[in-house]
């Protein structure tokens, strides 16, 4: 297991508030290792999103460093940080966010297209990824067709698709009833297992922090508590 | 990538329904106005070339200095072999002798004493030695009563004075006008025929007659005021580089009853007209692209803000904003060349029907000065096919290019956060 895999220092984020600042993080030091399923929880405004979103390069940070799989965040220019989310990053989305007009397969086929992945490579990766979520039956739906669970099982192989290094999860069961949110953990813990790719999620969901091995407790913006959790 | 995006397109009606309906109007707008001006401008080419420049034609230089009057008193002299030796130096084109005058038309009453007047421009063509002339003024069809004249002494007069003078076929009629020499002279001709070209100022007015009786009439034995050259189908270069040659080669500066060749389009206002023709059509173009473009870019940016979402996911999953500008680039190319298609299509399908069935446009030429057909028709010609993909395909792009802007003016976490709301 590669130390760190994902390196937090002193990270401080604020947002302009009319004359005044929100400070969102608050000198936050982290570290993470390759490999691991770790959670961010916390309650809504504790600043979770913001620093999953600062580590997938979708935001950058007012103060700190941000160091992920060895680069530079804040340095990454708008090109390279996309990149670096292409080929090494997948995202899972609490609404799911899967592209309506297109089947479950080309949702799952977008990343590989950005990636220039030739045409059978695409559709081996694809058939590999929905097996692993288990739906090859519904690889001609479009995502109206299909219910929630599946719409975010759907995401799971979108993200985990293009074998990324990292899956950044933003309360991936806040808009699922219990036995989804169940099946969806027990699919992420199982690729999390075998593939060894690294989950980081954002929750305040109960029923996640079950699954977890790390939890990192966020309040107002500052790191409250740190812990391996379940045997981690 | 561009089959993925082709899929969308084809999959979500909004983001390509609206701009194919509006781009497509627009195609259709422009290939119809293109062809109707393309009829326009071959009709007044073609309108003026039958009656009164040909695509060449060749005059006196004192003539030329005073064109507008139809001065046949600087005329050409010996014109007979002058067109033996320009068929033999062009047999291309076709060279007719023309006498242009202009006179008074008596009706007599059953006295033989004037009963009616009337002031009539004159045409002598050569309508009884061959048949060159009848076509090319498309006579048989102009001829509304009556028939061709078919010997000497006969004339074709036209509706709006037979109208005005009560004139009968069969009449007999008197011209009234001077010979080249500036005496008086008369001659009685028979009425043939009546005809209506469909051109008001010659309806109004003219009459026409054979050339051997204008000549007899006016003095002017083997003379012709004008020769006009046809060539089969007008080439506007050509008749720059042969009338190039021919003024090289004949025209003399300094005796101005040296020949000169002119062009169809260095005679009268025409250049002038074809080129504000030619202007306003790149106007219109031009205005086409731009409120096209307005129209676009207000639909590019509903659309984008409906997309926000999509843009979102896209660009967390890994895609540039570059990248994504350019593929609804790609996108609105798509769009723009399906509906200059679809567009060019039902245009060219008015564009056909206004071509066979033309307008009559005659009661807004009553008091026209121009040589012009009453009934406009559009012309298609291999341009029109094309013309759309400039308007069309630009429009689109253009609209694409500003609503795209607005992908680079918020930044990644903003447009990230659109998407979660």
């Amino acid at each position: 297991m590669k130390e760190n895999f994902i390196e937090i220092k002193h990270v401080k984020k604020e947002y302009p508030m009319g004359t005044n600042k929100f400070v969102a993080l608050k000198d936050i030091d982290l570290n993470f290792s390759e490999g691991e399923f770790t959670g961010i929880v916390g309650p809504s405004g504790s600043g979770k999103t913001t620093l999953l979103n600062i580590i997938g390069s979708l935001d950058s940070q007012s103060e700190g460093e941000v160091i992920v799989l060895g680069y530079e965040v804040a340095d990454l220019s708008s090109s390279k940080s996309a990149r670096m989310r292409s080929e090494n990053i997948g995202f899972i989305f609490q609404t799911y966010n899967l592209l309506p007009v297109y089947t479950v397969f080309e949702n799952v086929e977008f990343p590989l297209l950005l990636l220039r992945i030739n045409k059978n490579e695409r559709i081996k990766l694809v058939t590999e990824a929905l097996k692993w979520v288990g739906l090859l039956d519904k690889i001609k739906s479009r995502p109206s067709q299909i219910s929630g669970g599946e719409c975010q099982r759907v995401a799971i192989a979108r993200a985990i698709v293009k074998k990324p290094k990292l899956v950044l999860a933003d309360e991936p069961t806040a808009n699922l009833d219990a036995d989804n949110s169940h099946n969806i953990l027990k699919t992420m813990k199982k690729i999390n297992e075998e593939t060894g790719t690294t989950f980081i999620f954002a929750t305040h969901d109960a029923k996640v922090i079950k699954y977890l091995k790390r939890k990192i407790t966020l309040l107002d913006g500052s790191v409250a508590k740190d812990e391996l959790v379940n045997g981690g | 990538m561009l089959k993925f995006l082709a899929k969308g397109l084809v999959r979500d009606r909004s983001r390509s329904f609206f701009p194919i309906l509006i781009i497509a109007a627009g195609v259709m707008l422009t290939v119809i106005f293109y062809s109707w001006l393309n009829g326009y401008i071959n009709m007044l080419i073609e309108d003026n070339a039958r009656f009164d420049t040909g695509h060449v034609k060749i005059v006196t230089r004192a003539y030329n200095e005073l064109i507008d009057q139809k001065p046949y008193d600087l005329a050409m002299m010996n014109v007979g072999h002058r067109i033996e030796t320009l068929s033999r130096d062009y047999p291309q084109i076709q060279w007719q002798p023309r006498i242009y005058f202009g006179g008074i038309l008596d009706v007599p009453d059953e006295n033989k004493e004037t009963l009616k007047q009337g002031k009539v421009a004159g045409l002598g063509v050569n309508l009884l030695n061959s048949n060159f002339e009848r076509d090319i003024l498309n006579l048989e069809q102009a001829i509304k009563q009556g028939k061709m004249p078919s010997k000497l002494g006969e004339i074709l007069i036209s509706r709006d004075i037979a109208e005005k003078l009560g004139i009968q076929i069969n009449d007999e009629v008197t011209m009234f006008g001077s010979t080249m020499y500036g005496s008086i002279t008369m001659q009685n001709f028979i009425v043939s025929g009546i005809v209506v070209f469909g051109v008001q100022i010659l309806d109004k007015g003219a009459v026409i007659i054979d050339i051997s009786d204008v000549r007899k009439f006016l003095d002017m034995e083997d003379s012709a005021s004008e020769i006009l050259g046809f060539i089969p189908k007008y080439n506007e270069a050509a008749t720059y580089q042969i009338s190039a040659e021919f003024n090289e080669q004949n025209s003399d500066p300094t005796e101005e009853f040296s020949e000169i060749m002119i062009p169809l389009k260095d005679q009268g206002q025409m250049a002038f007209m074809i080129n504000v023709i030619d202007q306003r059509m790149g106007m219109f173009i031009f205005i086409f692209i731009f409120v096209m473009s307005l129209v676009l870019w207000n639909s590019g940016l509903m659309n984008g803000i409906r997309r926000y979402g999509e843009i979102g996911v896209r660009l967390a999953i890994g895609e540039s904003k570059g990248h994504i500008y350019r593929s609804l680039i790609l996108e609105s190319i798509i769009i723009g060349i399906t509906a200059t298609i679809i567009g060019t299509g039902i245009g060219l399908i008015f564009a056909f029907m206004l071509q066979h069935y033309g307008i009559n446009i005659s009661s807004f030429m009553k008091d026209a000065e121009v040589i012009m057909n009453s009934t406009m028709r559009a012309q298609i010609t291999p341009s029109c096919y094309v013309i759309g993909f400039i308007p069309g395909v630009f429009a689109s792009i253009i609209g694409a290019c500003f609503a795209g802007i607005g992908i680079y003016r918020r930044n990644t976490a903003q447009l990230f956060k659109e998407l979660e709301t």
